[in-house]
């Protein structure tokens, strides 16, 4: 439990470090950007209270956005998926409830349910925030398509960071 | 009482939440006209100081390209200095620079030290501020055209609103006929823009130069923009004209601020004939 604490300062402080000054200067053909900070609210420990929770989406978010110049839209899209967390990982539990002593990560609970739960959330997180940015559904279609190929952009380094830096 | 604590106790998560949220979106409907662009004074400080430093970086990986196009401008300049000319008058001693010539654009150079062009509202930073004499509502250019205009300076660093950033509309023409529109992006491509308001009996053709018409008190005419990829009829008697930009955003680094030193006379002139 003591370690629990400074190693989630370090990921806070490197995958905001890893968003600001890599990800966020990768141009991927303009409209297609990674948001792989999302990562931190999706490995938090389960015994994460609620408030714990939602107040660390707000300073994670917030952080990005003093460095992205966007104040307040990153803190609302990640807010908003933190409060999905509980929900979403009360309606995948496996049968007999989350053993103690685990982290959500797929060398815990394996490929499949990891997917399921970072891929809705990070969708979530990449809906409230595109169309918080664009506000206005004039062109519905075109912000959709952002979001499906940043998601899936997200979601493939999410999965993949597992395999290769939280392998335990 | 005791009702509503436990109420609130019960509910805590979502109360919460809620709060959170009307704080945030508080934040993004309060700064996003870019007019009042938020200002994070202090943090863009910081901010600043440190992508500086990335970027001091990222320049050597660029130079070769940069050291190209500073080269391709030094020749263009050079080829329009008064010593390029040869002089074809008769009589000699004719003035070239006398007090029937008075300065109205001042340059200052600067580099940027991050952008972005993959949201709807990008914004730029460069490494000059107030102490380098840069004001907000200054244009900004690059070698190829373009850029933006300036929205909050620190003592050291300045934000720039991009044309890429779909708050940001720019009276602009075309060059050889001079019928002018509004452009602003839609925030999709962006190496294209929208040219709005052009009348539909203006002849025009693919690959005519649009550059800004100098209307507002914040562009020097004649900046080129970019050349026409497309037009169409849409809705009315108005053509909308899609434009390729000339400056790739993807690449700035050298960009020229340009001070206006007739701009308060100009705005105070209009103020008095009561424009707006």
């Amino acid at each position: 439990m003591i370690k629990v604490l400074p190693r989630n300062i370090i990921r806070i402080i490197v995958l905001v470090l890893f968003q600001v000054f890599i990800l966020n200067n990768l141009q991927f053909s303009g409209f297609v950007n990674p948001y792989f900070y999302v990562l931190f609210i999706l490995l938090l420990p389960f015994e994460t209270p609620g408030w714990l929770l939602l107040s660390l989406a707000f300073v994670l978010g917030l952080s990005i956005d003093i460095f992205a110049q966007t104040p307040g839209l990153h803190a609302a899209a990640t807010v908003f998926m933190a409060y999905l967390r509980p929900l979403v990982m009360d309606y995948f539990a496996p049968r007999d409830g989350y053993i103690s002593g685990t982290y959500p990560r797929v060398f815990y609970y394996g490929f499949g349910w990891f997917l399921q739960y970072a891929a809705i959330l990070v969708f979530a997180h990449h809906f409230f925030l595109f169309y918080l940015e664009v506000f206005r559904l004039s062109d519905f279609f075109f912000t959709f398509r952002r979001v499906i190929f940043s998601g899936i952009l997200t979601l493939f380094l999410v999965v993949i960071s597992q395999y290769f830096i939280y392998r335990r | 009482m005791r009702n509503l604590i436990r109420f609130i106790l019960n509910n805590h998560f979502f109360i919460l939440f809620i709060l959170f949220e009307i704080v945030a979106l508080t934040l993004v409907f309060q700064n996003n006209n870019y007019q009042k662009a938020f200002v994070f004074n202090l943090s863009r400080n910081i901010s600043g100081q440190i992508n500086s430093r990335i970027f001091s970086f990222r320049q050597y990986l660029d130079l070769y390209q940069t050291n190209i196009a500073l080269e391709e401008e030094n020749v263009r300049l050079r080829n329009n200095l008064l010593s390029s000319y040869k002089q074809n008058m008769r009589s000699p001693g004719s003035a070239e620079f006398d007090s029937a010539w008075v300065q109205q654009y001042n340059f200052i150079p600067a580099r940027v030290i991050s952008n972005s062009v993959n949201k709807q509202n990008n914004f730029i930073s460069i490494n000059k501020g107030a102490v380098h004499g840069i004001k907000p509502d200054m244009a900004v250019i690059s070698h190829d055209g373009i850029v933006g205009v300036v929205t909050g300076v620190s003592d050291h660093f300045a934000s720039v609103i991009p044309l890429l950033n779909t708050d940001l509309r720019i009276s602009s023409k075309i060059k050889n006929t001079g019928y002018f529109g509004s452009l602003h992006w839609d925030g999709k491509d962006p190496g294209s823009a929208l040219l709005h308001e052009m009348p539909h009996h203006v002849t025009m053709n693919t690959g005519d130069t649009i550059v800004t018409s100098g209307f507002s008190a914040i562009f020097p005419e004649g900046i080129r923009i970019g050349t026409i990829a497309d037009f169409a009829i849409t809705g009315g008697n108005f053509y909308t004209v899609v434009i390729d930009l000339s400056t790739d955003f993807r690449r700035l680094n050298h960009v020229y601020v340009i001070e206006n030193l007739f701009r308060d006379e100009l705005l105070d002139l209009e103020r008095q004939e009561g424009y707006d």
